[in-house]
């Protein structure tokens, strides 16, 4: 028997129909076409599938998506209005902050909550609540400082920068 | 690659329910983060359940202050638990040991009775190709102690098992004797969280002394006498982000450099969270000192079950429990 779920994902209503154990991440990439959120590990190692679930950080290859029922999911599709960049997709960009880039979704999604988390505030205390994301290209360094970034401009402009 | 592992996804509408359906049905297991369940189950493949029995959804979430200490409800995230007032100012032992588990998306998915709950596991037990497994399929041997051993235990192992409990929440909470509560058909019980680890013996798959079918709805946690400090200390390989080789929970009352309350417990070590009794005898009424501190980490790694790759983890573990003593005691006079 099927069992249909609706949540919002990225601020529009989505419905799911599921046998039980699809993942959060399968449906997101096979059943709704956003592949953003990649498949690293697919194990909870890696933390490339890094989403926002009800504005926190979880990993969506080891969420049931039928446990998202009633809740609201945020990807990288849906940081920033249609041709627009987030705040620390730019910074990320703006520091080379990735090589192969396939890890940098998730990177972005966690620096996001890291940021609302109040974690920023030093580069021991990046490094640490982003040790979760793994870089097999080992853009650490820049990924540290594309975070540092923006949380200078946070400090400097506000709570109002959407972030 | 073999299909995807099928199951039956139910949610309960009530813990009476939950409890009803799980208990009725042998081949029904809970569901709550899934940050274990989920990855053994779908990834791993090395458990099977046919109904998987979503309790997330279930009122059995928060931190209530009772008048001697904290009732923390079963589906309650680590991250949550983390940031609660009194955990922050006077648990730093919890705190400190819930933040350096895992990662942040892993603690806002875990959640505390889930965390008590996570299998007592090693990568011989979480790789299906090995035959050798004890866990798995009881009688069958034990790979991991003719293997690659590192991450596992010394203390409560032998030829059996020697897989390691890898929580550290549960290191602190035994050392500050943690109550679990636990709704099962007959009713409501409670067991201390020192009694709810089975050592392995010759039957490493019984992990708890948990009947199939009860649930845990909450954890208590008593607080510590006014004056105490405490600490959690993680050893590993990496900085973040990594299982314990060895670690430490303290907790001391010192008073004129004499220890006058002690509560130790070491994790990264044990087939089970591991109080130190004797160590703690050891501590109270002895001066702060390096030689107490030593006498008390000799008798917390007593009588070890070591295999080629864990040796180094004996004298490790003492200088864990030394360094946690003195990092306490100085917070502390």
């Amino acid at each position: 028997m099927k069992i249909v779920v609706a949540l919002r994902v990225n601020e529009a209503a989505a419905r799911l129909s599921l046998d039980g154990p699809e993942t959060l991440l399968d449906a997101l990439r096979d059943q709704m076409g956003l592949e953003g959120t990649k498949k690293g590990c697919d194990q909870g190692a890696c933390g490339a599938c890094t989403v926002l679930l009800d504005g926190k950080r979880v990993l969506s290859c080891l969420t049931l998506a039928a446990q998202c029922d009633g809740h609201e999911v945020t990807t990288v599709e849906g940081l920033a209005p249609d041709g627009g960049v987030h705040p620390v997709q730019a910074a990320f960009i703006r520091h080379d902050a990735f090589q192969c880039g396939y890890c940098t979704p998730g990177q972005i999604m966690s620096a996001v909550a890291l940021l609302d988390e109040g974690r920023a505030g030093s580069d021991e205390e990046i490094r640490e609540f982003m040790s979760g994301n793994l870089c097999r290209c080992a853009a650490y360094p820049n990924i540290v400082a594309a975070i540092r970034d923006v949380a200078g401009e946070v400090a400097s402009h506000g709570a109002d920068s959407g972030v | 690659m073999a299909p995807t592992p099928g199951f039956e996804y139910v949610r309960p509408s009530s813990v009476e329910d939950a409890v009803a359906t799980v208990s009725g049905d042998p081949t029904a297991a809970y569901l709550a983060g899934g940050t274990t369940q989920l990855d053994l189950v779908l990834k791993d493949r090395v458990i099977s359940p046919q109904r998987l029995v979503d309790i997330t959804r279930l009122p059995l979430r928060g931190v209530t202050r009772t008048s001697d200490g904290l009732q923390v409800a079963a589906m309650t995230t680590m991250e949550e638990l983390a940031a609660d007032p009194t955990v922050t100012r006077e648990l730093p032992l919890v705190r400190e040991a819930l933040l350096s588990g895992a990662s942040t998306q892993l603690r806002n998915m875990a959640t505390i009775g889930g965390n008590l709950l996570q299998r007592t596991r090693c990568r011989y037990f979480r790789d299906p190709t090995v035959a050798a497994c004890n866990k798995r399929d009881p009688g069958s041997g034990c790979a991991a102690v003719t293997g690659h051993a590192r991450m596992h235990a010394i203390l409560g192992a032998s030829e059996h098992c020697i897989a390691s409990h890898a929580s550290d929440l549960c290191v602190a909470l035994v050392a500050l004797d943690a109550v679990a509560h636990l709704q099962s058909m007959g009713g409501l019980s409670h067991v201390p969280l020192t009694e709810f680890y089975r050592v392995p013996g010759d039957r490493p798959d019984r992990e708890t002394v948990l009947e199939h079918g009860e649930l845990v709805t909450a954890i208590g946690i008593p607080l510590l006498p006014p004056g105490t400090r405490s600490s959690y200390l993680k050893v590993r390989d990496r900085a973040s982000y990594e299982f314990a080789l060895t670690s430490a929970a303290a907790a001391l009352v010192v008073e004129h450099d004499v220890i006058r309350f002690a509560r130790l417990a070491l994790g990264g070590v044990g087939t089970v969270p591991w109080r130190a009794y004797e160590a703690e005898g050891i501590l109270v009424g002895a001066p702060v000192s390096e030689g107490a501190f030593r006498a008390a980490a000799e008798a917390a790694v007593n009588d070890p079950f070591t295999v080629s790759g864990t040796e180094f983890k004996v004298e490790l573990a003492k200088r864990t429990v030394v360094r946690v003593l003195q990092t306490v005691a100085r917070n502390a006079s």
